[in-house]
């Protein structure tokens, strides 16, 4: 249990060390409310559609796996966004598109690929959860980051307007823009292999 | 819908609002199918079609089936049904009718069905409310604009690969994101284009 935890936080991040699910981190990640709500959805589809799978494994053709692992997927992600329209319209509004595009998320079928269709429920439940909130975890320093640099701010739309940290004149915009998401994920993963390869 | 307006949605889709470089929809296969100029241009190209032909489907369907049903709130599970089943189906028939260039697209098609920007396409259509000949333009352009940053991206990498002298900790992956963050910077550049 616990090897599995520290796999899905750091060995095998599913973001800076497998590389996958990089779209909504990239686009999404400008104020911490964002990279809050996404990461919480995300962890709360993959542990949930982890879950489902496992207990479908035994049941589920191996042919049409893949299309099937789709339409639990689809289904949770439906459930979620309709949970996020009713309770929390702001963040539905400024995830937009996104929250439908978990779907695709390569991160949820790929965990449900490798993981969920060859291990026991409650193992397939540790590994949705300990992956999300790795996931979870590079979002949110990455929401950080590009604020803080982008618009000068910390936690903005989780603590009211956020915390002014940089004068209002002396933000780079360029940070917030689409730039600015590549570059700083670009330097996360460099840092990442920087250390490794020490 | 004037021919001035499908000109201004179609430049709007290849350049101001790239999907790759300003939506972000797509980046898996930008940087995964990346490495050679050649591959490129079949993702590119298979990209193009699936997009254009998906967001017709879905277009339709919307129309003929979830709106009148009211099963709108089932929007995603069904999108993304249509467009895995369409991908398979155009695998089919490629490797029926156009085997060559079921050769040279192969592994790629498959890999489109979770590519983000082929349902991403689908959704903004509907969320844009655009009409059938609107979906259409938007998605064979939207495909397009994946075209033209995945050939030009995968240029800047084969020459990176040779010449440039990259620091140790930003080997591979890490580079790749910069470099693609500063022809993002250059596709900012049209966000001035305008037509009317």
């Amino acid at each position: 249990m616990k090897k599995i935890f520290k796999s899905g936080l750091l060995t095998q991040n599913p973001v800076l060390v497998q590389l996958l699910g990089l779209c909504s981190v990239m686009a999404i990640s400008t104020t911490l409310f964002n990279g809050l709500g996404m990461g919480v959805s995300v962890t709360v589809i993959l542990t949930c559609s982890n879950i489902v799978i496992s207990l479908l494994r035994k049941i589920i053709p191996d042919k049409i796996r893949i299309a099937c692992f789709i339409v639990v997927i689809a289904g949770f992600v439906t459930i979620v966004e309709m949970l996020l329209k009713a309770f929390l319209p702001a963040l539905n509004d400024s995830l937009g598109v996104f929250i439908p595009l978990i779907v695709v998320n390569c991160i949820i079928l790929g965990r449900a690929e490798a993981f969920a269709s060859k291990n026991s429920v409650l193992r397939s439940a540790a590994d949705g959860a300990a992956q999300g909130i790795g996931y979870t975890l590079v979002l949110v320093t990455m929401c950080v980051i590009r604020e803080l640099l982008g618009s000068g701010t910390f936690g903005k739309g989780v603590l009211g307007d956020g915390i002014r940290v940089i004068p209002q004149q002396f933000p780079a915009m360029m940070i917030i823009l689409p730039f600015g998401g590549f570059i700083t994920l670009g330097c996360l993963i460099a840092l990442v292999q920087w250390r490794t390869k020490k | 819908m004037s021919f001035v307006s499908v000109i201004s949605l179609a430049l709007g889709a290849i350049l101001i609002e790239n999907f790759i470089l300003v939506k972000f929809l797509g980046i898996c296969p930008f940087l995964g199918v990346s490495k050679s100029q050649e591959t490129a241009v079949g993702m590119g190209l298979a990209v193009t079609f699936v997009m254009g032909a998906a967001s017709l489907v879905c277009w339709v369907i919307e129309a003929l089936l979830l709106v009148p049903l009211g099963l709108e709130f089932a929007r995603t599970v069904v999108y993304i049904l249509v467009i895995s089943s369409l991908v398979q189906f155009i695998e089919m028939f490629l490797r029926k009718a156009m085997p060559g260039l079921y050769l040279s697209l192969g592994i790629y098609l498959p890999l489109i069905t979770t590519n983000c920007a082929v349902l991403g396409v689908a959704l903004l259509n509907r969320q844009n409310g655009y009409n059938l000949l609107e979906s259409v333009v938007y998605g064979v352009t939207g495909g397009l604009g994946f075209f033209v940053a995945i050939f030009i991206f995968a240029g800047v990498r084969e020459r990176l690969e040779l010449t440039a002298d990259v620091p140790k900790a930003f080997e591979g992956f890490p580079i790749a994101l910069v470099s693609a963050g500063l022809l993002s910077l250059a596709f900012m550049g049209f966000s001035g284009l305008k037509i009317i």
